[in-house]
């Protein structure tokens, strides 16, 4: 029998920023306008992916360079956090239900993946509502969802914890490790050492928060802010904007992704946010302690709160020993300075969380460049 | 932290649709969501949410701007192209 031939539709909004012809003029374009050297941070891991999958770097002139920053959410959970979870999947009854990239992260002895394959009921979600319908689904056991990520996701796992309130469901909690943004940035412009001189900043979790978080970094720093898309044209034009900014001595807040994001973000998921967590200080690996950086339940949604439902013994962390993901996630360090990267630490294999997760700059680097 | 994809919306149903992207469907979620959207728009989904509606007017306008022998806009000083916000 022939086989007919598939075709394949086109993907509205993507394909179209991926067109080679507009690639090659926006970046003689940049070529023409860049004079100064800069030093670019693109924030979040998605965009790390982009521009290495894409090899922006290498179209870029010698003098425009880009860092990667802490936006990678299983990168800057500590390893304290891995420990805790690995903690409650040994809790009888308990299933973990998490995103995939938490799995393979290192703890401080033993992964997510380990304790499944000695018999731990650990299974990877699409999203957190498939978590809850997996508690309702099994009234017997207890569903532990690990709350990853920034004001992207945090809403919802937000709006997933005021279903389960609603469906009065008891054997659903949620170990919340959210982190905020704007703090991290405020920490990256106090690097002395870093000296950045523009941030590429993440396009959906500006969806949500707007950009008013920026406003600061730019009125008490000088250093620009564009909020850019996730295919290669809306990167290189990012660029492009912040080196237009740099040559004509401003600084401002722009908005790139202009087909998503406004600066009002969206409140109503902000405002589930604040219905369900509250700011609290966290720990992020490479950064340290911030204060309000992170999200815990309220009070009023204690009962879907795996901290205080479970008594989580703190296991005494310990980073890898030789492995620099602290220094790279602060954009101080690349990860071919690593001596553990590509021989110690692969994806197969990883040592730091940078290798796991597809955001992490150690994986991106390992997958496309040599 | 911003994976997240564009998606067309095929059916609604309550808080749900099912929403496609090149011929892949998936069941989404539009708790989030703070507009209105009906069969035909696309969203930007994110761990299995729609957390935006994408404007399409906004989406030709930027790649409008790639033609643009500008490339960023008008170039004027006031930046009205690419809205200084």
């Amino acid at each position: 029998m022939d086989r007919v031939p598939r075709t394949i539709p086109p993907m509205e909004y993507v394909d179209q920023y991926r067109d080679p012809g507009r690639i090659q003029h926006l970046v003689a374009h940049i070529r023409k306008i860049s004079r100064k050297p800069v030093k670019l941070m693109e924030v979040c891991g998605t965009h790390t992916v982009t521009i290495f999958r894409n090899g922006i770097r290498d179209l870029l002139p010698d003098h425009v360079s880009l860092i990667s920053g802490p936006g990678c959410p299983v990168c800057v959970t500590p390893i304290d956090g891995v420990d805790r979870a690995i903690v409650l999947s040994q809790e009888k009854g308990v299933i973990i239900a998490t995103f995939g990239d938490m799995l393979r992260v290192p703890g401080s002895e033993t992964s997510l993946l380990e304790q499944r394959a000695e018999g731990a009921d650990v299974r990877i979600v699409y999203s957190a509502y498939d978590a809850l319908l997996m508690a309702q689904r099994d009234m017997s056991r207890h569903v532990v969802f690990l709350g990853v990520g920034f004001e992207a996701t945090a809403p919802t796992i937000a709006a997933v914890i005021q279903r389960a309130r609603e469906a009065q469901i008891d054997n659903f909690t949620v170990l919340s490790m959210h982190k905020v943004l704007p703090p991290a940035l405020k920490a990256l412009v106090h690097t002395p050492e870093l000296e950045i001189n523009g941030f590429i900043c993440p396009g959906h979790v500006s969806t949500i928060i707007g950009t008013d978080a920026y406003v600061p970094i730019v009125r008490d720093f000088g250093v620009p802010c564009v909020v850019a898309g996730f295919e290669p044209l809306d990167v290189l034009q990012a660029i492009g904007l912040l080196v237009r900014q740099i040559e004509r001595g401003e600084a401002s807040v722009q908005i790139q992704y202009r087909r998503v994001v406004s600066p009002d973000g969206n409140p109503k998921a902000r405002a589930l946010m604040e219905d369900v967590f509250e700011p609290c200080d966290s720990i992020w690996r490479g950064l340290g302690l911030l204060p309000a950086s992170g999200l815990k339940l309220t009070p009023d949604y204690g009962r879907f709160d795996a901290e205080r439902r479970f008594d989580i013994t703190p296991v005494d962390g310990r980073e890898p020993s030789g492995c620099i993901c602290g220094d790279i996630l602060r954009g101080l360090k690349r990860p071919p300075d690593c001596t553990l990267f590509r021989t110690a630490c692969t994806p197969e294999s990883p040592v730091g969380a940078c290798m796991v997760s597809s955001e992490g700059a150690c994986a991106a680097y390992y997958k496309y460049s040599t | 932290m911003c994976l997240g994809i564009p998606m067309q919306i095929r059916e609604i149903e309550g808080n749900a649709a099912k929403a496609v992207l090149s011929g892949t469907a998936r069941l989404i979620y539009l708790d989030v969501l703070d507009e209105e959207v009906q069969v035909g728009d696309y969203v930007i989904v994110h761990a299995g949410f729609a957390i935006h509606k994408i404007d399409e007017k906004e989406a030709k306008e930027t790649l409008d701007l790639f033609k643009e022998a500008g490339v960023f806009g008008s170039g004027s000083e006031n930046d009205t192209a690419h809205g200084v916000r």
